[in-house]
């Protein structure tokens, strides 16, 4: 009996000193799930996010097992999606702007799950934010669009005008200002993130209204096979173009989500996850770039400069004076805006572009 | 508005139109034999992909083309075994073959998603495409533009002016009859779907071959509904299919051209528009058919059709 007693108690410790050296292997793997906008193979937004998820999956190897949903219209359509992947997940990411209020919705429902809803601003306990500052890669381009262009007439592709898609804009307007005093920007929006036909014929009647020199904020390769075949220029959006537009790409935006979603499932792992909000630029890697090409020496050298700067904080795209397209005034001399609300919310274009804001 | 701009106006309509009368006159002829099939998306996003496929391999554009048109077909072929032997139903059996559609072709293409190839280009007609204005607009075309064309005039002269297209309209608006008086109303349905599925495989290529010369997934973009939509718009006549498509068409192209020259009219309104009128032509065929002056709408649209013999 007590001999009994003390191998089951030598059994137990034994086990338990077992479990804590492998405490870390035999856990549980955190679950976690994506919602994609569009398709992974649109080589633009949701590419790079699934680029980040590859990247976290080799990080955390057995730590952690993904679940990715593409094609999720931003509709009633998400919600059903966001809540049966709640039900199965320890953590589930949100990869567009309009999966704000769903996502919110659901997170109250599901209290012990943790969400992810990128590019937005509403934050209850259990849901973070995160977004990268594009606009500082827009400022980038912008000042090499403002250099390249003969025409003085840059044409911007917009999907929808929400924040994010307004602060590029008027980023990449500011920086080709300031070194082109006589540059504009034509915006055409196309009411979409992905249809590859429809960027096509955006590009097409930009180019035919005089732009020679393209940007976009959709998410397909179309606009840049345009401006190769038209002859001008583009940038790449979201990843690197190049091989859509050898002689058309300029550089491109990419962003590297990777090391963000590896850091957010470890600290699930951890138990250290909290409610956060990330914005996060050039300096901490979030926003990259493709090389530089088809430009001259002088213009490659700017920009580099630029990314620099970016990188060391030491310039914002946003500095003050910056009157609004009214006229009113928003930021002072030398003035650069807090993050919310006036970048997170921005729903005005500033002083000198000519296109009327979208209602 | 200067010339240039003008004609590049018209040759973007031209291209925005194509794929919708190309999927639309395809699913009126199938219509008209009386079979709803709802999967026009799926055939158009298999055709894209396997004229992409083949034109990337080949660089051959006939060759491409074909493929589109074998593609649809293959694809339309599962719907019309389906619906004329295991007689399911059309709705849930179009419905299905979109998804399928949809799904398929983005696993059989993911090795092209990084590809590009040479689009098929205008042609300029010689000596006629030299005249001043009218002849960069009506002579330098892409040729699958005219082959749309052609497609509709073939199809309104195949239903009002031969036999068969007589036995075929007999067939949709009255399976029965035309059975008792000895037509094989599954021969001829059978037909006619996969003739849809060629179609608008072809139409799903245009995407793929002549606006961009990138293969990716979803690319129809909801084209495929757009073409059903037309086909009632059309009230299932031919000719007005072009009428409709220009519609569609244009107004997505005016309204990208609008906001460049920043003429202020609500994108959301003008893109209502076509539905709009769909919806205003659907309601006038239903008054229509009730004073009995309406003899367009098959009446057999969409019913099963059992032979008891």
């Amino acid at each position: 009996m007590s001999n009994s007693r003390f191998t089951s108690i030598l059994k137990l410790s034994f086990l338990s000193v077992v479990l804590a050296f492998t405490g870390n292997v035999s856990a549980d793997p955190v679950k976690a799930a994506f919602v994609y906008i569009g398709p992974t193979g649109d080589h633009g937004w949701t590419y790079a996010h699934d680029e980040g998820v590859k990247y976290a999956k080799e990080k955390l190897g057995d730590d952690v097992i993904m679940t990715t949903i593409e094609s999720v219209a931003e509709n009633s359509d998400s919600e059903r999606v966001i809540t049966s992947l709640a039900r199965k997940n320890d953590i589930v990411f949100t990869t567009s702007f309009g999966y704000m209020n769903p996502t919110v919705k659901v997170a109250g429902r599901y209290p012990d799950v943790k969400f992810e809803h990128a590019t937005g601003y509403i934050r209850p306990d259990n849901v973070s934010t995160y977004s990268a500052r594009f606009y500082e890669g827009r400022h980038v381009i912008g000042k090499i669009a403002g250099r390249m262009t003969k025409s003085n007439v840059i044409g911007y592709i917009a999907s929808f005008p929400i924040p994010e898609v307004i602060r590029g804009i008027n980023s990449a307007f500011l920086a080709a200002r300031s070194v082109n005093p006589d540059v504009q920007i034509k915006v055409v929006w196309v009411y979409t993130w992905y249809d590859p036909g429809k960027e096509a014929d955006a590009a097409n009647a930009l180019i035919a209204q005089g732009a020679d020199i393209l940007m976009q904020h959709t998410d397909s390769t179309a606009a840049m096979t345009v401006a190769e075949e038209k002859g001008i220029h583009a940038f790449g959006q979201a990843s690197n173009m190049r091989e859509w537009g050898p002689n058309a790409q300029l550089t491109g935006i990419i962003n590297d989500w990777g090391p963000y979603y590896a850091d957010r499932i470890a600290a699930v792992r951890d138990g250290t996850w909290a409610s956060t909000d990330t914005f996060a630029g050039v300096q901490q890697g979030m926003v990259k770039f493709a090389p530089m090409a088809n430009m001259p020496t002088d213009v490659k050298n700017e920009a580099m400069q630029t990314i620099i700067d970016l990188s060391m904080g030491a310039i914002h795209p946003f500095t003050g004076p910056i009157n609004k397209q009214d006229g009113s005034p928003w930021l002072a001399e030398g003035e650069t805006p807090p993050n919310f609300p006036d970048l997170l919310t921005m729903d005005f274009y500033v002083e000198g572009i000519d296109s009327k804001y979208p209602n | 508005m200067n010339e240039s701009l003008f004609i590049n106006i018209i040759i973007g309509i031209s291209i925005a139109s194509t794929p919708l009368i190309f999927a639309a006159i395809g699913e009126l002829l199938v219509e008209r034999s009386g079979v709803l099939n709802l999967g026009v998306e799926g055939m158009m996003i298999v055709g894209a992909l396997l004229g992409f496929i083949v034109q990337f391999h080949t660089g051959s554009p006939l060759l491409a083309v074909l493929a589109a048109l074998l593609g649809g077909m293959a694809i339309s072929s599962i719907f019309a075994f389906l619906t004329q032997f295991l007689l399911t139903n059309q709705v849930a059996t179009g419905l299905a073959l979109t998804l399928f559609g949809l799904g398929f072709s983005a696993f059989a293409g993911r090795g092209y998603t990084e590809e590009t190839i040479v689009l098929i280009k205008a042609i300029h007609i010689p000596f006629l495409s030299e005249i001043p204005f009218v002849g960069p607009l009506i002579f330098s075309l892409n040729p699958l533009v005219y082959l749309a064309f052609l497609m509709v005039f073939l199809v309104w002269w195949f239903l009002f002016k031969t036999k068969q297209g007589l036995i075929l309209r007999s067939i949709g608006d009255n399976h029965d009859a035309a059975h008792a008086i000895g037509h094989n109303v599954v021969r001829y349905r059978f037909m006619a779907i996969l003739f849809g599925g060629a179609m608008a495989g072809l139409g799903g290529a245009f995407l793929s071959l002549v606006q961009v010369p990138i293969w990716g997934e979803e690319m129809t973009a909801g084209r495929g509904w757009i073409a059903l939509g037309l086909v009632v718009f059309a009230s299932w006549q031919p000719f007005r299919v072009i009428l409709g498509a220009i519609l569609f068409g244009g107004i997505t192209v005016l309204q990208l051209h609008a906001q460049g020259f920043d003429i202020r009219i609500s994108a959301q309104y003008l893109s209502m528009l076509p539905y709009l009128a769909t919806i205003i032509i659907l309601v006038s065929l239903r008054i229509r058919l009730k004073n009995k002056t309406n003899r367009t709408v098959p009446n057999c649209l969409g019913r099963i059709f059992h032979s008891t013999s």
